[in-house]
Formats: C-alpha cells, structure tokens, sequence
C-alpha cells in the first residue's frame, strides 16, 4: 500500500516536520505519531479547521495549533 | 452527528459536529448563557476586561464588545498588565493595542516598574519565590486597585473551564480548601465595596472551544506561552488533566459540575472571614500586611542588604 507524505508545522514546538504515513491515514494518526495529546491541539489544513477523523491526502500542508493558555 | 451538511470543525462532548457558523453561535451562546444562569452582569455597568492579549481574554472582549455595542448601558474598558516579562509580555500586548484600537475599546496599561519599580524579572532576580506566586498576587493587586480607581463595577477575565479545573485540582492537592472557596463564576466570597466584583464569562467553556472561536474570528496568534509556565505546579496539574481527558472524555466537565455543587456550601463555610485592610497600603488583605506589601518589604531588604 504507497504511503503519503504530509507536512506540519507544530506551533508549540515552533517547528516543521515532514512525515510519512499509511495511506488512508486521519488526522489521529497523524497525532499519535507526533505523540501529541489531540485534547490539547486544533489542526488546520488550508487554514480550515479538520477533524481528527478527516482523511489526510498526499502532500497535505498542516498546521498543529495549542490550545494551552500562554500564561 | 453533524449539524448540517457544511463541514464540521470541532466535535463536542456531546458527540455533536458543528460547522464554523453553528459552532459560532453555539459558543455565543454558551457564554450568554453564563452570564444569565449565573447573573455575571447587571442591566448597567462599567465594566472592565483584563486583557493580556492571549486567545481568552481576546474572546472575552470580543463577545463584551458585541454586547456593548447592542447595550449602550454596558460601558467597556480593557486593563492590561504589563509584568515586564521580557520576551513575552510585550508580545502580547501588541496583540492587545491591536485588537483595542480597531475595535474602539479604551485600554490602559499599568506596568510593574512603574507601580512597584521593578519588572517582574527583575524581582526574581533578587528573590528566591516561585514566579506565578509572586506574580499572580501583584497583578490580582494591580487589577483591583486600578479597576477601583477607574470606577469599573466588574472586571471581567478569561478564565475558562479548563483553568478552574485546574485550579480546583491545585487547591485540593494542596490542602487549600478556603482558596476553591474564592473560585467560581463570580468570584470572591462576599461582595465587599474593596474589591471590584470579578466575573468569568468562559466559565463553562473549555480551552479548546475558545481556542476554535478565537481562529474562527482572527483573534489567534502564533503561540507564546510565558517563560515561568512549563515549571509550575499548574502546568504539571494540567498535562495529568488533559491526560485523563484523553482517556475519559469529559471528565474536566464533570470535575466543574460537581464542584460548583459544593461551592455554595464552601461559600458558607467561609465568609465569615473578615476582609481587613492593609495597615501599609490600604488596599484588602487577608492578613494586616497585604502578600504585595510583604513581598515589596523583601524586595526592599533584599537590595539593601545587596
């Protein structure tokens, strides 16, 4: 089965990943394998807001947004 | 269940899906909600928001706006405090002057230095303290005095469900069962003329649906958490939170449920506790020194003995 490539910017970290992932991959999975909490983040693609079980395509662009307060 | 045929951007605890303009109205009226259920405001008021400039305190200025503008008997101002977190602070109240100047909300800045003649970096660098417990009692200081002489009748902040969780947890793991007694959706323990009423309009709303209001209108910036945040008690009570969340989906729901099932008794419980006024400042106090006082006391010695 090919796998897709999707690229993220994780804005906690304040960096930019590129990962490979199962075709047919959602956004949860894409999560677990940042192991990033999907409690305490909200994902972005083309910046409309997606769900955790919105189907990732190949060459997605991501954004992984905090929800934590600042301070 | 999805609301309607456009397509979702947040799954609720309920198991509902909602669209931007149905999640929209449902956070709207979420906090309309609040402030009834709770009678957070009166038919007029001058009425104060403490804006940091982070994503809460933007939403609850925004949605206060909205509502000033339908009610011209609800008057609005914003306070900011500016810490003198280098790095930080400055930061966000750009975000702050920003969103204040297009919106036409009067907004004063009243900073460490200029109060107390120090940033806050800069009394750390004197004190061994804890930097939230220091801090967190000179801006509750600040926000009271300035608000009193800006003749505000409530100042509203934007704590949400997430932060009470916390601090509910916090005050029970710390055998501080008197501070949870302060918490709420209107804070304090009895409306006393020394303190201007504090109130919580997100009070029922969780961090990540504020987070997705706040993307939704504009009102989301990069992220910029404060420098003293990831060593503190809260943070640590936080992450185990999120975890249970994750695990047992609405649990921070309930643990606020039942909480404010008990606070009218702890409430009871408590308010007989005198206010005093601080024999230095005369501000309130829980003690004859106010915790500012005390800690502008140490600061003096400790440059003195430098």
């Amino acid at each position: 089965m090919e796998k897709i490539k999707v690229s993220v910017f994780i804005d906690r970290e304040n960096r930019n990943a590129s990962l490979e992932l199962e075709n047919n991959s959602v956004v949860l999975d894409l999560l677990d394998k940042l192991e990033i909490n999907p409690v305490t983040v909200i994902v972005s693609r083309n910046n409309e807001l997606i769900l955790e079980d919105e189907r990732l395509n190949d060459n997605d662009d991501l954004r992984i947004l905090s929800v934590i307060s600042g301070g | 269940m999805n609301c309607c045929n456009s397509k979702p951007i947040i799954g609720l605890y309920s198991g509902e899906k909602l669209c931007k303009i149905h999640f929209n109205d449902y956070f709207e009226s979420k906090v309309s909600k609040t402030i009834r259920q709770f009678e957070l405001l009166g038919k007029e008021e001058n009425l104060g928001v403490a804006l940091s400039g982070g994503k809460d305190s933007l939403t609850v200025l925004h949605i206060l706006s909205k509502l000033s503008k339908t009610n011209p008997k609800i008057k609005l101002n914003a306070i900011a405090i500016d810490e003198g977190i280098h790095g930080y602070r400055d930061k966000t109240l750009e975000k702050a002057r920003d969103f204040c100047n297009k919106n036409n909300v009067e907004l004063h800045i009243f900073s460490y230095k200029e109060e107390f003649g120090l940033t806050l970096d800069e009394m750390l660098k004197i004190l061994d303290v804890k930097p939230c417990s220091i801090c967190g009692v000179f801006r509750r200081y600040l926000l009271n005095k300035k608000a009193k002489e800006l003749k505000l009748t409530k100042l509203a902040t934007g704590h949400n469900l997430d932060d009470e969780c916390q601090s509910i947890i916090m005050n029970q793991m710390k055998n501080n069962i008197q501070a949870s007694a302060r918490l709420g959706p209107k804070v304090g323990l009895v409306q006393d003329p020394k303190f201007v009423q504090r109130i919580k309009p997100l009070y029922l709303c969780t961090e990540k649906e504020v987070t997705t209001y706040a993307f939704i209108n504009g009102l989301l910036d990069s992220f910029n958490e404060c420098p003293n945040v990831p060593q503190s008690f809260r943070a640590q009570v936080r992450d185990m939170l999120n975890s249970m969340e994750q695990k047992f989906p609405g649990t921070k729901y309930s643990t606020v449920n039942s909480f404010l099932q008990t606070l009218p008794l702890l409430k009871q419980q408590f308010r007989s506790d005198a206010v005093k006024i601080c024999a230095k400042c005369s501000e309130p106090s829980a003690n004859d020194i106010c915790n500012a006082c005390v800690y502008l006391e140490k600061l003096k010695n400790s440059i003195i003995v430098k």
